[in-house]
This record gives C-alpha cells, sequence and structure tokens, in this order.
C-alpha cells in the first residue's frame, strides 16, 4: 500500500510499540504532527524541546523501553543538543526524530536550516539523514535496534520535509543486518572460566558496579552473585540500586562524594570485579593511585570501555545479564566455600569502615540540613513505587547519599554529563511511563529553573510529580568549591533574586508549599506524597552545607575530606 | 610510536566525517589518510598513519570498530605487511645537465616521468614512504617547486584475509 512519509512515521512507531512520544511541531513537520489525528500513539506537547528530550530520556530509563522525541528543523533541533548528549553520556536508548528542510535546500543556508547530523555527530550512537523516502521505514527500524542493542544509545534520524511528503509502498523489514554492527552478548566461555580463578586466588574482592547492570536488567544475577561468592558491593551514581540498599552487602557509593567505606574498600581490596561501569575520573580520583594492589576484571558489553583508563586484567566482553547468567552457571562445578574463602573477614572489615565512617551530618538549631530532608524522604518511601530524579548539584549527591535505593531504575539522574535541567522534565517522562507511581524530582533553587516551563505539562496531564527544591539561595555544588578552592570568593554563585516557588507552581495551577522549619519537614513531605497530581515543595535549607565526604579532584580516593 | 591502521566502513555518506570526527574529538593525530572504495562498491579501504602510545592506538581502534558503518580495523603496524605511497614532485631544471642528473637519480628509485617542461620536471614515485622520502632528498636541492603525497596505503601480505 502506498503511503506518505508521515504515514511511514506513524506506522513505524506503531511497529516499535511506541505508546507515547514527546516533541515540539515546525513548518517541515506539519505533514507529521497531521497524521497523528490518524493513529493512537500519543503525542505529548512539551513546552521546549530540551523538555521533550529529557523526558524521553526519563522515560526510557524508568522502563528499559526506548525513549522518542522530535523536533522541528533548526532550532528545534539544536535544542535538543543537551539532551542528546545527556542520554549519550548515560547510554540511554533513545531515538529522536528531527525535520529538516527539504533535500533540495539542504546546504543553501535555507530557513531553519542546521546541519544537525554534524552538530550531533559526536553525541549519538549513531545517526541518519533520510534522503529517499524508500529507505525511511527501515532506516527507522534500525534506529530502533541500534538504539536498544549493544551499549544503548542515542540514534538521530533526520528526516526532510520533501520525504515527509513523498510516497512510497510500505515494507517494515522484520530484521535488521547492518555489516558492521553485530554486538556480542554472550561472553566468551574461557574468559568466564578465568573469573573463577581471579576469585580463587582473592581474599578482599570487590564489586564495583555500574549503570551496565541496569540496562542489562541483571541486578537479579548481581545479586546472586555477590551473594553466593559473599562479596561487598559498591555502586556509582549511576549504578545505585543495581543492590538493594538495605542488602547487608551493599556498601553505597564510591567515588568523589562517596562514602568511607566503598572508597577504603576500593583501596584495600585485592579484585576488583567491575560490573557495567567504566572507570569515571569521578569515580577513580587519581588514577596512579586507584586500587593499587588490585587485580581487575571487567565485564562490559562495550569493548571500548575495557582498560580505557584502569588497565584490565581479564575483561569479559557481553550483556551484563548473560554473562553474569554464564558465571553462575560455571560457579555451580566449583567448591563454593573454598572460593568464599577470608571474605567474611573481608566484610567484617568493610562493615567496621561503615560504622566508624557513616555519612554524617548534623541537624542541630533550627537551620534545615538537606540531608535530614532526604533521609526523612527516605524512610518515607521504603517500600513504595516511588521513582526519585534530581537536577544537577549538591542536592543530587545528597539524594544518592541519603535515600536508600532498593531497586534499580528507581534513581534517575544525570551522571556523564551532569545536566541541571535534566530532572524535571526526566520525571515527567517517568510520570509518563509509571502512571501509578510517585516520581520525585530533587532540585536546587539554581537548577530547577532551566527547565520550570514544563510544570504546564504535568499540570495539563496531571502526573504524579512532586518537585522537592533543597533551597539554598546558592548554585550550592559551585559555592562549595569556591569555599574549599576560592578562598570563599563566591563570584556569581549567590543567586540573590529567586521567584516565589509557591506562586510560581501555583501559577500554573499546581500545589505550593514551602517551609523553613525543622520540625513541618516531616509533614510537608508526607502532605507533598498525599496530595495528588504535581507539587512544588520549597525547602529552605541551610544556606552553606558542603556535601561530605569529599575527595577532592586528582587526589587518591584514600585521602578523603570527611567533615569540613 | 606510528601505527598505520586499515579500515574496512561501508561506503555511505558521513562515514569518513565520523571516523575523522573520532580522532579530532578524542585529540588524537591523523598524519596521513587515504580512502577510496573496494571493488564491491558498497565498501570503502580508509588507511589512516596516526601516533600514539599502545594505550592510545588500543582506544582508537575500539572506538573505530565501534562505529556502527566499520566492518573492520587491522592496526598492520605489527603484522607482516605490504605498504605503498605515491608521489608527483615537480622539480626546477633549467638546464640540460641538472635534466640528466634528475633523470639518472629517478632511475635509481624506479620513478617515472611525467611531465617535463622548460623550467621543470615532474616525476611519479611509488614506494614505501622511506623510499619516496629518500627520492625527494636527493632531489631537494635542486629546487622543489611543487609536490603531492597521497598518503600511505597498506595492506596485510599474503593469505590473511582483506576483510
Ligand atoms: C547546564 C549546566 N550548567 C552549569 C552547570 C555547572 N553546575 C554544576 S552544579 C551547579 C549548581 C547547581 O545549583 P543548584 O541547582 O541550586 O543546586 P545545589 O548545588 O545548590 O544543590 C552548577 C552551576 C551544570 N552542571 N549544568
Amino acid at each position: 500500500m502506498q503511503m506518505t512519509g508521515a504515514q511511514i512515521f506513524v506506522e513505524c512507531l506503531r511497529q516499535e510499540k511506541v505508546d507515547l512520544f514527546f516533541g515540539y511541531p515546525g513548518g517541515v513537520l506539519l505533514g507529521i504532527y497531521d497524521e497523528l489525528y490518524n493513529c493512537d500513539v500519543k503525542h505529548i506537547l512539551t513546552r521546549h524541546e530540551q523538555g521533550a528530550v529529557h523526558a524521553a530520556d526519563g522515560y526510557a530509563r524508568s522502563t528499559g523501553r526506548v525513549g522518542v522525541c522530535l523536533a522541528t528543523s533548526g532550532p528545534g533541533a539544536t535544542n535538543l543538543v543537551t539532551g542528546i548528549a545527556t542520554a549519550y553520556m548515560d547510554s540511554v536508548p533513545m531515538v529522536v526524530f528531527t525535520g529538516q528542510v527539504p533535500t533540495s535546500a539542504i546546504g543553501n543556508d535555507a530557513f531553519q536550516e542546521v546541519d544537525i547530523v554534524g552538530i550531533t555527530r559526536p553525541i549519538v550512537k549513531h545517526s541518519y539523514l533520510v534522503k529517499d523516502v524508500l529507505d525511511l521505514a527501515r532506516t527507522i527500524k534500525e534506529a530502533f535496534h541500534i538504539a536498544s542493542t549493544g551499549r544503548p544509545g542515542p540514534v538521530l534520524v533526520d528526516i526532510p520535509k520533501d520525504v515527509i511528503h513523498a510516497k512510497c509502498d510500505f515494507v517494515y523489514p522484520d530484521t535488521v543486518n547492518i555489516a558492521g554492527y553485530k554486538p556480542n552478548t554472550t561472553g566468551h566461555p574461557g574468559q568466564i572460566k578465568k573469573v573463577v580463578d581471579y576469585v580463587r586466588d582473592a581474599r578482599r574482592p570487590l564489586l564495583y558496579v555500574g549503570g551496565g547492570v541496569k540496562s542489562a536488567d541483571a541486578n537479579e544475577e548481581l545479586r546472586q552473585l555477590a551473594h553466593t561468592l559473599r562479596i561487598p558491593v559498591t555502586e556509582t551514581l549511576m549504578g545505585l540500586g543495581s543492590i538493594d540498599g538495605y542488602d547487608d552487602l551493599a556498601i553505597g557509593m564510591l567515588g568523589m562524594h562517596g562514602c568511607y567505606a566503598a572508597n577504603m574498600a576500593v583501596s584495600d581490596c585485592d579484585l576488583i570485579i567491575c560490573v557495567g561501569a567504566r572507570f569515571d575520573d569521578r569515580v577513580t580520583g587519581k588514577l596512579s593511585e586507584f586500587a593499587k594492589g588490585a587485580k581487575v576484571i571487567h565485564f562490559d558489553i562495550d569493548p571500548s570501555s575495557i582498560s580505557k583508563s584502569v588497565y584490565a586484567h581479564h575483561p569479559v566482553v557481553g550483556d551484563i545479564k548473560i554473562v553474569l547468567g554464564q558465571l553462575l552457571e560455571e560457579l555451580q562445578k566449583h567448591d563454593i566455600e573454598e572460593l568464599k574463602k577470608g571474605h567474611e573477614e573481608w566484610i567484617r572489615q568493610v562493615a567496621e569502615w561503615k560504622e566508624q565512617f557513616p555519612l554524617s551530618y548534623q541537624q542541630d538549631g533550627d537551620v534545615i540540613k538537606p540531608q535530614f530532608v532526604l533521609e526523612t524522604l527516605s524512610k518515607m518511601i521504603k517500600g513504595k513505587n516511588v521513582f526519585v530524579t534530581t537536577e544537577v548539584g549538591q542536592h543530587q549527591m545528597w539524594a544518592a547519599q541519603f535515600i536508600q535505593f532498593e531497586h534499580p531504575r528507581k534513581f534517575i539522574t544525570s551522571g556523564g554529563l551532569g545536566t541541571m535541567g535534566y530532572g524535571f522534565p526526566a520525571a515527567i517522562g517517568a510520570a509518563f511511563a509509571n502512571p501509578d507511581a510517585i516520581v520525585i524530582d530533587v532540585a536546587g533553587d539554581g537548577s530547577i529553573q532551566m527547565n520550570i516551563q514544563e510544570m504546564m505539562i504535568a499540570v495539563q496531564h496531571k502526573r504524579n510529580v512532586k518537585i522537592l527544591i533543597l533551597n539554598n539561595g546558592f548554585l550550592g555544588m559551585v559555592r562549595q568549591w569556591q569555599q574549599l578552592f576560592f578562598d570563599r570568593r563566591y563570584s556569581s554563585t549567590d543567586i540573590e533574586m529567586q521567584p516565589d516557588f509557591v506562586k510560581l507552581g501555583e501559577a500554573y495551577g499546581a500545589t505550593g508549599l514551602r517551609t523553613n522549619k525543622i520540625d513541618e519537614v516531616e509533614g510537608i513531605l508526607k502532605k507533598m506524597l498525599e496530595t495528588p497530581g504535581p507539587v512544588i515543595v520549597d525547602i529552605v535549607t541551610a544556606r552553606e552545607e558542603n556535601v561530605m565526604p569529599m575527595v577532592p579532584a586528582g587526589a587518591s580516593v584514600r585521602d578523603m575530606i570527611l567533615t569540613d | 610510536m606510528r601505527h598505520t591502521i586499515s579500515i574496512i566502513v561501508e561506503n555511505q555518506f558521513g562515514v569518513l566525517s565520523r571516523v575523522t570526527g573520532l580522532f579530532s574529538g578524542r585529540g588524537y593525530n591523523i598524519e596521513s589518510l587515504t580512502v577510496a572504495p573496494q571493488d564491491d562498491k558498497n565498501f570503502s579501504r580508509i588507511t589512516i598513519v596516526t601516533t600514539g602510545d599502545d594505550a592510545v592506538v588500543e582506544q582508537i581502534t575500539k572506538q573505530l570498530h565501534k562505529l556502527i558503518n566499520t566492518l573492520k580495523v587491522t592496526d598492520l603496524t605489527n603484522e607482516d605487511h605490504v605498504e605503498r605511497e605515491l608521489m608527483l614532485v615537480k622539480i626546477s631544471c633549467n638546464s640540460t645537465a641538472t635534466r640528466s642528473e634528475i633523470l639518472q637519480i629517478m632511475d635509481i628509485f624506479r620513478g617515472k616521468t611525467v611531465d617535463v617542461g622548460m623550467k621543470s620536471i615532474t616525476i611519479e614515485v611509488t614506494g614505501a614512504e622511506e623510499k619516496v622520502n629518500a627520492f625527494l632528498d636527493m632531489v631537494r636541492p635542486f629546487g622543489i617547486k611543487e609536490m603531492v603525497r597521497t598518503g600511505k596505503v597498506a595492506m596485510l601480505r599474503g593469505q590473511k584475509p582483506g576483510i
């Protein structure tokens, strides 16, 4: 049957079982937008393209499915760039569609023309400019395949206006065959076997877990591995929730703002089993000092992650869920007691560190400490279907430190790029994908103003999204660095003027709440959770509280500053 | 250390810029680059000469491999391989005496005359990079008016498969 490019676009989304996507129209997209009347794929009109791409990202991270967004050519497309880079850094499966000027006009500096394929080349997993309607369906099929397999990532499909209007027969291919793209999912059996030898030789092994476990939905395999061999688990920011935060083997986050026990464990272990993490510089600190005495095993789907910064003595390439499954099977052939030798002693040592130097803060006096708010929240959401997203800054680190995540995908944060303005639209995306859940965006007073306009769609669609502002009147994280490394010269970090966030929420039709009293914190959080629909909570907190502990940039993780 | 990397890619637009963008985006240097289609026009072969320590080159090859349109990436440096480069060089020569001297040198290097004018002679030389360099050193004293080099092309020797 002959279809227009617009009809093909919509039909492909249906074939890919996309139930909803986010976008913003423009001239070249009119054909597609008109076609949306004729289908059941829901389109959510955001108020900014950055909102659309982060919402698609939040949708993807909370479900594991491919997030989809659409923007028009030129400024619409460039408004996506930050969101695409955010998704790329954190390996989020996403397909981004952009409209383009007609093929005949490409290269002429036509109205609203930008080379978006060129602009985004370094921040996509792959991209396409579709020059012929005959290629459209196959390209979309490939885009979804590439985005969701191997190491996931964003794929951009740029569709010129004439392609949207041209017609051809619709054929949706059953399979994808890209000569150069055949990700390896199963681990090499010999490599799996050898892992056991490393474990046998180790007395102080440590599992160091990143976002790859969540990407592969391998948390159950990870839990089994940790418990079978009795190995403590530390997680990166992206990995939080891979193991239940309340599990006795869970140590918590490592790295720059990681906990003492985690960083000591990394420094003292004799075997690091890295699972789906990439030795980011925020994790390793000074490279030459990182895990000096340890052998390194690295499990990853992406061969280019291996030995990129830290040398891996033993790499295992494959899908984390599959390779951990293989390893668990292999373990059954061995004497587990022998493999576990010495581990309990090591676990005791880690527990001792945890006890000696827990994450701590001083809640004295009436001024609300942000950590107190998040610790209180953590207790209140335990066992509940709650997602937490964050913006970027101190509040993000405190959320990572003080909220215990029991399940993967419940903590959604911009790790690799550190994108302020990410959390709120991502929360909306997660809320659309999980209508039964409550989604809380933990925000700073600076960050929340970067995409506050999306409040409108949260209200319009009655999403259960809550914004929890920890309001210190500062661009806090930058201020902290100025305090520690620039002699308290707070250049341009004191946000002198703030809107009235309660009224701002109300102007959009949301509920607004505020407190600056310590004994009201629990009540206001309860109210936030119980009030249906979007709620904005403005909690006035201590102005100059610091995120501790901290590994100064460039220092060894052993040299943590514990308190200020 | 210098490395010669051979890459087979799908012959689609944008592939070359993805490959070179990967180098520039990561601060890797490209010393020379050649690219042309294979016998099967669906594929092209790119030969890149780059410098870096082993870790850097390992990253380069892994990253190249990660590109969706690359089929095969081979670091030829430590493999048994053949390599050639082609150079055209226009040399000053105002007298018959210099001309015959230049032609003599050319003979030794098995070059070819491709153009002769009143004040210059243009010679084609192919061979391993060192040979091309050596020829250039020999004729430099006469005065080089213009030159162009292709950069290295290379492939594995013997039975090892190309793709
Ligand atoms: C888009 C963007 N711009 C700038 C930065 C640099 N930056 C990192 S944290 C931060 C301050 C964030 O302040 P706020 O949102 O108020 O959170 P707080 O640290 O006070 O909790 C800034 C400016 C960034 N991460 N992202």
